[in-house]
């Protein structure tokens, strides 16, 4: 029997890493892939079905980061931080690995329900590229898959990976960068405030560092979000006792 | 209470804003972000091992050359020249064969219509406008669409687009404009609504207006078929055979490359005006090149594109066909409605080289540009003259039989190329800027465009009495 609950899953990555391949993989659609920078600008969603759960599966734009340089960039940070999917999945190119980790390292502070998918695995082999994944999954404090999603290579381990982690079978430890004494100071200074103000509702850490870096477009999109939360609150009877 | 509370929020949370910014300098984001960047580094040196000597990487070789400042453009032309190329000269042969079958098909209908003894307007309606406008349709859209889509998708694949863009960067940059925007200009090749959305990988605003209110300069799905079959009808009609089929392919390579010029001379001229700036750095990434799965490929783009644009053809082009047999069929006094609204618009059509079927067609064809050509062939073949369907040349017939030179052909594609985009492009023109005054822009700048362009057209070639 199917379970009623619909598991949120959202796909992350730089671009051209094989993000909607992974997506049509996973969901037999087919969102369109190309071989080029910027193909996904609006997320896409699909659903399917493993071992008797249903998710949902949304395809977020390709960005090199989640620091908010540029409107897709956006998208992508407010889908984790307001939509806060079940899973996140970063895809990462085999073959650019250093330059794809930035991104999984800013959606590890993000979230700890966070699965690094290695993608483009077959290419890197050809190019005599090896990872070692064991070794990055204790860095990174989650779990580290190599997969090949155009070949259908390691899609059935990563189905496994996503069951596991939605029955909260895999404990997570994300890594959590530390950025020196005097910013380490700054954001412990910060970090109850943030708390105080938001609960948990937000990563606080997370937050403390984007208030630091002075990211105004989060900052208007928490009050926008906070403001309908609240509304959302009253709504449904509770009180708020703030 | 609620509101109450929520006031206090509001301003613990402005405290909390001020007091971050006291904490923080300009250096902390940079030290943020170099501090993910170290650190990446660090991870990847002991988790990446490489267990070959690294060879010289083929993509940087390629690269070399895709992207030579001598060889850059050459190639580029000289792949689109082939593609266009291929495309007209193989879509020849299956267009006749599917207007052949159409033909022989449509014989037994009438005779099927004649058996139950089906009153005239019945027959007429179905056969005459709805089977014929839709076979007419799926003939001439169909071939080129199947041809050219699978090798556009292949390069695409391959990952030449970006290369394609790195090369287009430093004239977008000269124009002002955001070099991102000949990503974007690419995308509008495959579908102009898709793009607009793409344009959200520009960072600055002013830019991103710049590519949306120029985007739709070049030719997409639903125009490619009109440009490629009225420059094969009449652009090279007073050649050979083989060397007709390479004149029609400059015309249209020709047809790109002015959209290109426009493109950046419009661009050019807002950075200048209304959305004056300088433009902003950016890297632009090359992805390497990938073989595509090139059975997949050709699988997905002939069912996805061509599909996909035919069924958005011929689900328009079907009622469009009932519906101009019905105005062509309804008489006001003893004209048409049909006539009367093309004679409404005649005087003014013919100042741009047009007529008035032509213009009606663009302008019933504002939903999507794909009906635009079944429109108007289903508006010439309402108006008395009953072509059957038989080959490739009874089409062009029909055409001169309207009075087309090879100037009505060359200002309908300028006009397809350079007029207002169609609505689902305008919809998301709308939905991405949020504003009335800008759309309205994106529709008037083309169309103003279009409209000059034809009628100097026009006036210089009678004036120099080259017709």
């Amino acid at each position: 029997m199917t379970e009623d609950k619909e598991w949120r899953i959202a796909l992350a990555g730089n671009p051209n890493t094989g993000k909607s391949t992974l997506f049509n993989a996973l969901t037999g659609l087919r969102q369109h892939t190309g071989n080029w920078p910027g193909k996904t600008v609006v997320h896409a969603e699909g659903s399917f079905t493993y071992n008797d759960k249903t998710y949902k599966i949304i395809d977020l734009p390709g960005t090199y980061s989640l620091l908010s340089n540029s409107a897709d960039e956006e998208v992508a940070r407010d889908f984790i931080i307001f939509e806060k999917p079940d899973v996140t999945i970063v895809v990462l190119d085999a073959t650019a690995l250093e330059r794809n980790l930035n991104l999984a390292l800013q959606v590890l502070e993000m979230t700890d329900q966070v699965i690094v998918c290695i993608n483009l695995i077959d290419e890197a082999r050809k190019k005599g590229i090896e990872i070692n994944k064991s070794l990055l999954s204790k860095k990174l404090g989650v779990p580290v898959l190599t997969i090949s999603a155009r070949n259908g290579e390691g899609i059935d381990e990563l189905l496994k990976t996503i069951d596991l982690m939605v029955n909260g079978k895999i404990k997570t430890n994300p890594l959590k960068l530390q950025y020196g004494p005097d910013i380490e100071e700054k954001i412990a200074k910060l970090i109850p405030l943030v708390t105080k103000l938001f609960g948990t509702e937000y990563p606080a850490r997370w937050v403390a560092l984007r208030l630091l870096d002075g990211d105004h477009s989060l900052l208007d999109a928490l009050k926008r979000d906070y403001h309908s939360s609240v509304r959302r609150m009253t709504a449904n009877g509770y009180s708020c006792s703030c | 209470m609620d509101t109450h509370a929520a006031v206090n929020r509001e301003k613990s949370f402005q405290e909390l804003v001020k007091y971050a910014e006291s904490l923080s300098n300009t250096q902390t984001r940079d030290r943020i972000v170099s501090h993910i960047f170290q650190t990446t580094k660090k991870i990847c040196n002991d988790v990446v091992s490489y267990n070959q000597k690294e060879k010289p990487n083929p993509t940087e070789k390629l690269d070399r050359i895709f992207t030579s400042k001598i060889w850059g453009f050459p190639i580029m032309l000289a792949m689109l020249a082939v593609v266009i190329y291929i495309t007209i000269a193989g879509a020849n042969i299956p267009s006749s064969m599917l207007a052949n079958f159409f033909g022989w098909l449509e014989g037994y209908l009438t005779l099927a219509f004649k058996a139950i003894n089906a009153p005239d307007w019945l027959y007429g309606i179905l056969v005459l406008g709805l089977y014929r406008g839709t076979a007419w349709v799926v003939s001439v859209m169909l071939p080129p669409m199947a041809i050219f889509f699978p090798i556009f998708s292949l390069l695409e694949n391959y990952g030449y687009l970006p290369r394609v863009a790195f090369n287009m960067d430093r004239l977008f940059k000269k124009a002002g404009a955001h070099g991102k925007q000949s990503l974007t200009m690419a995308m509008g090749f495959g579908c102009n609504a898709a793009a607009i959305m793409s344009t959200r990988i520009i960072e600055s605003p002013r830019e991103r207006m710049i590519a949306i209110l120029t985007n739709n300069f070049v030719p997409c799905n639903g125009r490619w078929p009109t440009l490629i079959l009225l420059s094969s009808l009449f652009m090279a009609a007073s050649f050979t055979d083989e060397l007709s089929t390479m004149v029609t392919a400059a015309v249209v390579v020709g047809m790109v490359l002015f959209g290109i010029v426009v493109t950046l001379s419009v661009s050019w001229i807002l950075s200048k005006t209304a959305l004056k700036g300088i433009p902003t750095h950016y890297t632009l990434e090359l992805p390497p090149y990938r073989n595509p799965k090139i059975w997949n490929t050709i699988v997905r783009a002939t069912l996805d594109k061509s599909f996909y644009v035919l069924k958005r053809a011929v689900t328009v082009a079907a009622p469009a066909g009932v519906l101009t047999w019905i105005l062509a069929n309804t008489y006001i006094g003893d004209t048409s409605i049909l006539l009367t609204i093309v004679h409404f618009l005649d005087p003014f059509a013919k100042s741009l080289g047009l007529d008035g079927f032509i213009l009606m067609a663009f302008i019933l064809g504002l939903p999507a540009n794909e009906i635009v050509l079944p429109i108007l062939l289903m508006g010439y073949l309402s108006t008395g003259a009953l072509t059957e369907i038989e080959d490739m040349s009874t089409l062009k017939q029909i055409f001169i039989d309207h009075g087309w030179t090879w100037l009505t052909a060359l200002n309908t594609m300028l006009f397809s190329l350079l007029h207002y985009p169609c609505g689902t492009t305008l919809i998301n023109i709308y939905k991405e800027t949020k504003s009335k005054k800008w759309t309205f822009a994106a529709f008037a700048i083309p169309t103003v465009l279009a409209i000059t362009i034809t009628f100097v057209i026009n006036q210089i070639v009678r004036l120099l009495g080259l017709i």
